[in-house]
């Protein structure tokens, strides 16, 4: 399915999916067969309604360009998005993205990746803007003005590719056993509320930050409001995109710790507040009285990657699973168990986080 | 008189669930009691709604609702397990050697689980209990938030012991959060601000440990654990502060 009419109408969707993500902590790169494998040892847990990945240390030869992978439904999209892509940016490089025709894939929209730089002195409405704002900005221009195209991703070095199928079908489509990364997070969907359409497939993605979501993020309306007052603006019809723009505001643009982002998504219950200590308690009460409106209601567990960390976290009661298993320089977070144990059979730890306690893995160099 | 027993070996590697439940299923009905599962790889619902005198050791991971609504079978995962294992189980046993996820044993009404190791959130939930049916988990390790929330029966044991998380509480909080009937036993003591609301931890009488010791009998004998080790320490209880707390929430009685 394409961009619905009205696209921008919808609310959100609630889902119960599947989600899997593992990092190299040497930058060791990783074959897309492995996470292709683990999720559809998850199959399950989707409905065929959407599947996609993210993967970090794709583009070495591109590293310092940003690129844009573009998802547009017709030649009318390609060709709007294209002029604003060169009306903006540098184009240094730029090709359809590999895909292979599959029959669980019918109809897809067309993909193409642009490899983009900031020129030094844009003539544009966003001239004042730092680089990567500069960047959003044009991310939002093009997701809001150009019917029927919508940046799937926009980072360095990392790409999305997500859509409507089966994780392993969608990463048959597009060929993402060809891919090596050191990062991969992945995605099986089960929308229940909204169309499953190819934008609302996860990752979710803004510069290098991309996110995948179990669960429902039941303050959607509160959270879109919030961004949509600093510039972020939703298109995709998908709950899990606020958490992509938030991440990107509270942690690059307020410069907040990854652990205070994740506090301020799964704040601390006030009457665990009221036991903590002077300096602990001053600091969530400001926290939650600040960011409010960005904490995330309802069950969720997410998988946060930039070019270079991997954090998952959940809601703070916890209704959604997350598992972590490391394995010598490799950590997986995972909905299940078995399917690490499909792709790396011999773990050396395995566990289950606390609720609301974000587990963070960072490259070693 | 002991019933014939007939034993059967299945590799499960990647087979889909479906099918593999249904060739389990039809051994069963061709007369097969003991089942060896190699290579389970997360396929779901494995013993599930089966009846009698079965028994499964199953090696690898198994998949969610392992054993859900069973009715007498005795299974054995010799690694961990994943989430709603025991879901709505009748009658029978499951023992974990290693840990278990969330909700174990939701809305359990008669049997036993015996874990090892760590449990997720809200295990027990909605145990319930009718005459001699009276459902019991043990877990050796700790647990996560909502332990026993909304019980209504049975027996939740929660021992701390065999733990991966030595800094964590014994359990999560808002354990037994809404509970009006059945008993949660902890070894050692449990922190007041731990527990749900208006419920207090109080210790054990003879009657209590009593059962205390029998269960622990049969869950270190079942995971080859020491039971004096287990006993060597205190237990408290936490039970319900009413009955039916919410009975006259819509219809006064």
């Amino acid at each position: 399915m394409k961009a619905p009419e009205r696209y921008y109408d919808f609310q959100k969707d609630i889902s119960g999916c599947g989600i899997f993500g593992v990092i190299n902590k040497k930058r060791g790169l990783i074959p897309g067969d492995m996470p292709i494998q683990a999720m559809a040892c998850m199959h399950d847990r989707g409905n065929g309604l959407g599947g996609g990945f993210a993967a970090y240390g794709i583009y070495p030869e591109h590293a310092e360009k940003y690129c844009f992978h573009m998802m547009c439904d017709d030649d009318a999209a390609i060709k709007g998005s294209e002029e604003m892509i060169k009306q903006y940016f540098d184009l240094h490089f730029y090709e359809p993205i590999p895909t292979r025709r599959t029959l669980a894939i019918p109809n897809p929209p067309k993909f193409n990746r642009y490899f983009v730089t900031v020129p030094e002195k844009p003539e544009n409405e966003f001239r004042e803007l730092p680089e990567e704002d500069y960047v959003v900005a044009v991310v939002m221009k093009i997701n809001t003005t150009i019917g029927g195209a919508f940046v799937v991703s926009s980072g360095k070095n990392m790409g999305a590719f997500k859509g409507v199928g089966f994780p392993e079908d969608i990463a048959d489509f597009f060929r993402l056993e060809e891919y090596s990364a050191y990062i991969w997070t992945g995605h099986n969907r089960f929308p229940t509320n909204t169309p499953g359409w190819w934008g609302g497939a996860h990752p979710f993605t803004i510069l290098n930050w991309s996110i995948v979501h179990n669960g429902e993020i039941s303050s959607y309306g509160i959270n879109r409001r919030y961004l949509c007052e600093h510039d972020y603006l939703c298109t995709m019809m998908t709950d899990t995109e606020v958490v992509a723009y938030e991440l990107d505001m509270l942690i690059r643009k307020h410069g907040l710790s990854w652990e205070m982002a994740a506090k301020c998504f799964a704040p601390p219950f006030w009457d665990e507040i009221e036991r903590m200590g002077e300096e602990e308690k001053d600091l969530y009460t400001t926290l939650r009285a600040t960011y409010g409106p960005a904490m995330l209601n309802g069950p969720f567990a997410i998988l946060v990657a930039d070019n270079n960390r991997l954090m998952g976290l959940n809601d703070r009661i916890k209704l959604r699973p997350l598992l972590v298993a490391e394995k010598d320089d490799m950590v997986f977070m995972s909905s299940e168990e078995s399917a690490v144990r499909d792709v790396c059979p011999d773990l050396d730890r395995v566990w289950m986080p606390k609720a609301g306690e974000p587990v963070i893995v960072d490259l070693e160099d | 008189m002991a019933a014939k027993r007939k034993q059967k070996t299945l590799t499960a590697g990647r087979t889909y669930y479906k099918q593999f439940n249904e060739e389990i299923r039809s051994l069963v009905r061709d007369g097969v009691t003991d089942f060896i599962i190699k290579e389970c790889n997360g396929q779901r619902y494995l013993a599930t709604a089966l009846d009698g005198d079965l028994s499964f050791d199953i090696y690898g991971v198994p998949g969610q609702d392992l054993g859900a609504f069973m009715r007498g079978p005795k299974v054995r995962v010799h690694n961990n397990a994943q989430d709603g294992v025991g879901n709505t189980m009748d009658n029978g046993r499951i023992i974990i050697e290693g840990l278990a996820g969330d909700v174990i044993g939701y809305a359990m009404r008669g049997g036993e689980i015996f874990i090892k190791g760590d449990v997720g959130y809200r295990v027990g939930i909605h145990m319930k209990a009718y005459l001699e049916h009276q459902p019991k988990i043990v877990v050796g390790g700790k647990a996560g938030d909502f332990l026993g929330e909304y019980m209504a029966g049975g027996i939740i044991l929660l021992l701390g012991m065999f733990s991966d998380k030595p800094d964590a509480p014994i359990a999560g909080r808002s354990l037994g959060t809404g509970m009006h009937g059945g008993v949660i036993y902890v070894r050692g003591t449990v922190p007041e601000d731990q527990l749900g609301p208006g419920l207090t931890a109080t210790p054990v009488d003879s009657d209590d440990l009593k059962v205390i010791e029998g269960l622990v009998n049969e869950y270190a004998n079942e995971l080859k654990l020491d039971s004096k080790a287990i006993l060597s320490e205190n237990f408290v209880k936490i039970r319900p502060f009413s009955h039916r707390p919410y009975g006259n929430l819509y219809v006064p009685c």
